[in-house]
């Protein structure tokens, strides 16, 4: 029968198409139903976009400030947002094509359009049904939104979203971001290079709440010295949306502040896909919170045979979690045993300028847990790479367990934060210690040798410093 | 990959153990905690439990057989599931803390191929994992790992029992001792010693004891009981109970005497436990009366034939006769008059009890029958020297010869 698969994934974005290419490579007939665009969110309107945008931002920033003094005269230093975002969309298209040949290259048919879930592991697009023998995968994803309650609807013009800031043709003269998670961080980056006024507010009492209180604070005071506005413990109170500007009602400790902007760039959270696709008729439970409900061990729903996997199917809402959970499932379906995924050992990245990576947990984290920790830190400005290439801010910190020395968490603010992060990903993955960490050769001169250093001062034989 | 059951170190001394009974089928559904065979190890027989959940595929090992500590007995995993690759696992680690790694050849465990495994391979762990068996005093080779081709992990060792900690100190003693450093003369007199008369440095110091009021306390005792109609359950006092108990007393006030040579240094204890020899069809076994300092004679009397008994059935754990302080070993009852114990290490002392004896005595011109019994306490001289043992067979005797000090 032309119409069955042996899986169908309802989703072709970071989980969605991984998921794809692991159940094909075990043997399995395996079909991917997308409505848009291959690569999901990740690569047409989320991680590739913007990491191309703030490769633009970082190349302004070391042109207008820094290459005077390495030795490089360039003038006067014009930006243009328009140019950036046409690169980045290229950047993204090629990204896409890319998953689409990877798609024919492992005989994956992919079936375009809106797929709903139809009971009894059936999907159904436009008026065609498939049927899948062993299982279907949810890989639905999430979108923007905006905060009705306090009057920022998104009307995608002046109040506008992550999806419309990728298609501006120029940066606004003014921006006002909710939320400073990792999106809003991002973005402030962004538009701050490219001569925006920017505004950074965050109802949490720091910026990228979920990272070290340290990491935070550093990248506050750096963004400061840029001129970016960051109000965090900040509540939007009242927000008047005009003709060609938006007025925001903020207080942020006791005081009251008028804010002009030209556009709100919404950052604060997204919304899961979990509407009109059939979930609830065909058995598919949803929490609390609105994500999918999946049994934590095998990622199957309340609907036997429906899996899901990826944003809809809980937080941490990253795009690395969801291909983890992709392959997770699909060697599941094909009756191998996956090691378990470990949620607690997935890296978290900011890609701002100094990025902001971390894994495992906060130092404040370990003090609620009660854990006997001890913290080493090494800063980026006693680092002779760091000196070289003038990339002097940040530090690497690792909290490691008193008793036995094993990595309880890591946080790395740097340059190239988001590349470091992954000795300590490995580290964990094995349940290295620090003195491990230390015991491996790092060459010099590499950033990465503040890796080995802070896991040296978490034993209290740091060196160089 | 189906997950093995390997054969557990199930006594702190076991290297290998002989199946005796499978407890569970092949196609059985099997729960953590199950258990899943019988084995009989040095000391007793013990039950081997499940580590994993799922349905038992295979058994590996027919009853009867002996199998070497970490090698596989049996697979879990879900039906139809491949059970490994065919070729038996590596046996234990030569350089696996703790344990001694046997010397014998491992015996074939899948008996229809009867291959012999390959070169001993090392223990799969993570160094975290190794940092804290090394810690606990875990067996990493006795440990079913759960990661990686069978890699032994961090979770893999919650509620794994310390199986070299056992043999290092029992379970609820943690905080009862004091870890004294060897002063240049001990090592010395540990040096020179050992040299002479080999490992243990073995000296024997022995009294007379005169038994009679204890022998008349015990009669008067006994019948109280016998008259009280001694409620179902209350078991009559020994002398071996009265020993044990005098001996604890005795050591609470001779602390040199209730120690461990740890090699680099002596452990002197503050807890006493005190294991007793016990006659077992095809050896002896020493069960241990915990904290006999602080308990009754009632307690003990009943916990020492409780123990006894359970020793002769072989269904003693190992936590019931690993971690004594002292021994005491009684061949009274047999009619010997005096004899020698074997110091059981890392103890410093054991007392051998001969039996009592009317003996005529001569007081103040009087021939007079008295009840006369010979102890001789053989001391490691590395810990006790002659005086500080005198000492404390002094105090012993004393308490022996006067019923009060029991309860003094």
């Amino acid at each position: 029968m032309a119409n069955q698969f042996d899986v169908i994934i309802v989703g072709g974005g970071p989980a969605g198409y991984v998921c794809a290419i692991r159940a094909a490579q075990l043997g399995l007939s395996t079909a991917v139903v997308e409505k848009d665009k291959l690569g999901g969110v990740c690569v047409n309107i989320g991680c590739i976009p913007t990491k191309a945008l703030l490769h633009s931002a970082m190349v302004a920033n070391i042109v207008s400030h820094d290459a005077k003094d390495l030795g490089v005269e360039v003038g006067a230093v014009k930006t243009d947002y328009g140019v950036a975002m046409k690169r980045s969309r290229k950047v993204s298209e090629q990204n896409s094509k890319g998953v689409e040949f990877l798609m024919k290259k492992h005989k994956v048919t992919v079936i375009k359009g809106a797929g709903v879930l139809q009971a009894g592991r059936k999907v159904k697009v436009g008026s065609d049904l498939y049927e899948a023998k062993k299982a279907v995968v949810l890989a639905t994803g999430s979108r923007t939104k905006g905060i009705p309650q306090i009057g920022l609807e998104l009307d995608r013009k002046l109040v506008i979203s992550s999806d419309e800031a990728l298609f501006l043709e120029q940066a606004p003269k003014s921006i006002a971001i909710v939320g400073a998670g990792a999106v809003g961080t991002e973005f402030a980056d962004i538009f701050n290079a490219f001569g925006s006024k920017v505004w950074l507010i965050e109802a949490l009492p720091r910026m990228l709440p979920v990272e070290d209180a340290e990491s935070s604070d550093a990248i506050a005071r750096l963004y400061k010295k840029r001129g970016i506005e960051v109000r965090a413990g900040a509540a939007v109170k009242k927000a008047t949306v005009g003709k060609d500007k938006v007025t925001l009602e903020v207080e942020s400790a006791g005081q009251k502040e008028t804010i002009e902007a030209e556009k709100v760039l919404m950052a604060a959270g997204r919304a899961v896909n979990t509407e009109s696709m059939g979930f609830k008729e065909a058995g598919v439970q949803l929490t609390d919170r609105g994500f999918v409900k999946v049994d934590l061990a095998t990622l199957e729903t309340t609907a036997p045979g429906v899996y899901a996997i990826g944003d809809v199917a809980g937080p941490p809402m990253l795009a690395h979690k969801g291909s983890r959970e992709g392959v997770f499932v699909a060697e599941l379906i094909s009756g191998h045993k996956p090691a378990a995924i470990k949620y607690d050992n997935i890296p978290g990245v900011t890609y701002c300028h100094p990025e902001v990576a971390s894994i495992g947990l906060t130092e404040e984290q370990c003090k609620e847990k009660k854990l006997d920790h001890q913290v080493g830190r090494f800063p980026f400005s006693a680092n002779g790479r760091a000196r070289a290439s003038n990339e002097t801010d940040g530090f690497v910190k690792i909290i490691r367990g008193k008793k036995y020395g094993e990595i309880l968490g890591a946080h790395i603010v740097g340059s190239h934060a988001s590349e470091m992060i992954h000795e300590l990903a490995v580290a964990r993955e094995n349940e290295f210690t620090v003195e491990e960490v230390d015991l491996a050769v790092h060459a010099h001169p590499t950033l990465s040798e503040a890796i080995a250093e802070a896991a040296l001062d978490s034993m209290g034989r740091v060196m160089h410093i | 990959m189906a997950t093995k059951v390997v054969m557990e170190a199930l006594s702190p001394t076991m290297e290998e153990g002989r199946l005796v009974e499978w407890k569970k089928k092949e196609g059985d559904t099997i729960a953590v905690g199950d258990v899943l065979a019988e084995v009989e190890t040095d000391k007793a027989v013990m039950e081997l439990v499940a580590r994993a959940a799922g349905t038992l595929l295979k058994l590996a090992v027919p009853v009867g057989t002996t199998v070497p500590v970490a090698n596989v007995v049996a697979w879990i995993g879900t039906p139809g599931e491949s059970v490994g690759d065919g070729a038996p696992p590596p046996p234990p680690a030569p350089a696996r803390a703790g344990t001694p790694a046997s010397a014998a050849p491992v015996a074939p465990l899948t008996p229809p191929t009867a291959a012999a495994p390959a070169a001993p391979g090392r223990v799969k762990a993570s160094p975290l994992a190794r940092k804290i068996a090394a810690d606990r005093g875990l067996d990493l080779g006795a440990i079913a790992g759960s990661g990686p081709a069978g890699r032994v992990i961090a979770r893999d060792l919650d509620g794994a029992r310390p199986a070299a900690a056992m043999r290092a100190a029992p379970p609820a003693a943690a905080g009862g001792y004091e870890d004294v450093p060897l002063s240049q003369i001990r090592k010395t007199i540990a040096k020179r010693l050992a040299q002479s008369i080999g490992p243990i440095p073995t000296f024997y110091l022995t009294t007379d004891v005169d038994m009679t009021r204890m022998w008349e306390a015990r009669e008067a005792l006994v019948g109280t009981q016998r008259g009280a109609g001694a409620g179902a359950g209350e078991v009559k006092v020994s002398f071996n109970d009265i020993i044990i108990k005098a001996t604890a007393s005795a050591l609470l006030r001779h602390p040199a005497c209730n120690a461990w040579w740890q090699d680099d240094h002596i452990r002197v204890w503050h807890e006493v436990h005190v294991g007793m020899a016990v006659a077992i069809p095809d050896g002896l076994i020493t069960p241990v009366i915990r904290h006999a300092e602080g308990k009754s004679l009632r307690e003990i009397a009943a916990e020492s034939k409780d123990l006894a008994t359970r020793a002769r059935e072989r269904k003693l754990t190992p936590e019931e006769y690993t971690g004594s302080t002292f021994s005491i070993s009684n061949l009274g009852m047999l009619e010997i008059e005096h004899f020698t114990a074997i110091i059981n290490p890392p103890e410093a002392g054991i007392l051998a009890v001969g039996k009592i004896r009317d003996e005529a005595v001569v007081v103040e011109g009087q021939v007079r029958v008295r009840k006369a019994m010979r102890l001789t306490m053989s001391c490691d001289h590395r810990v006790i020297d002659g005086a500080t043992g005198a000492q404390f067979l002094k105090t012993l005797k004393q308490m022996l010869e006067n019923p009060l000090a029991l309860v003094f």
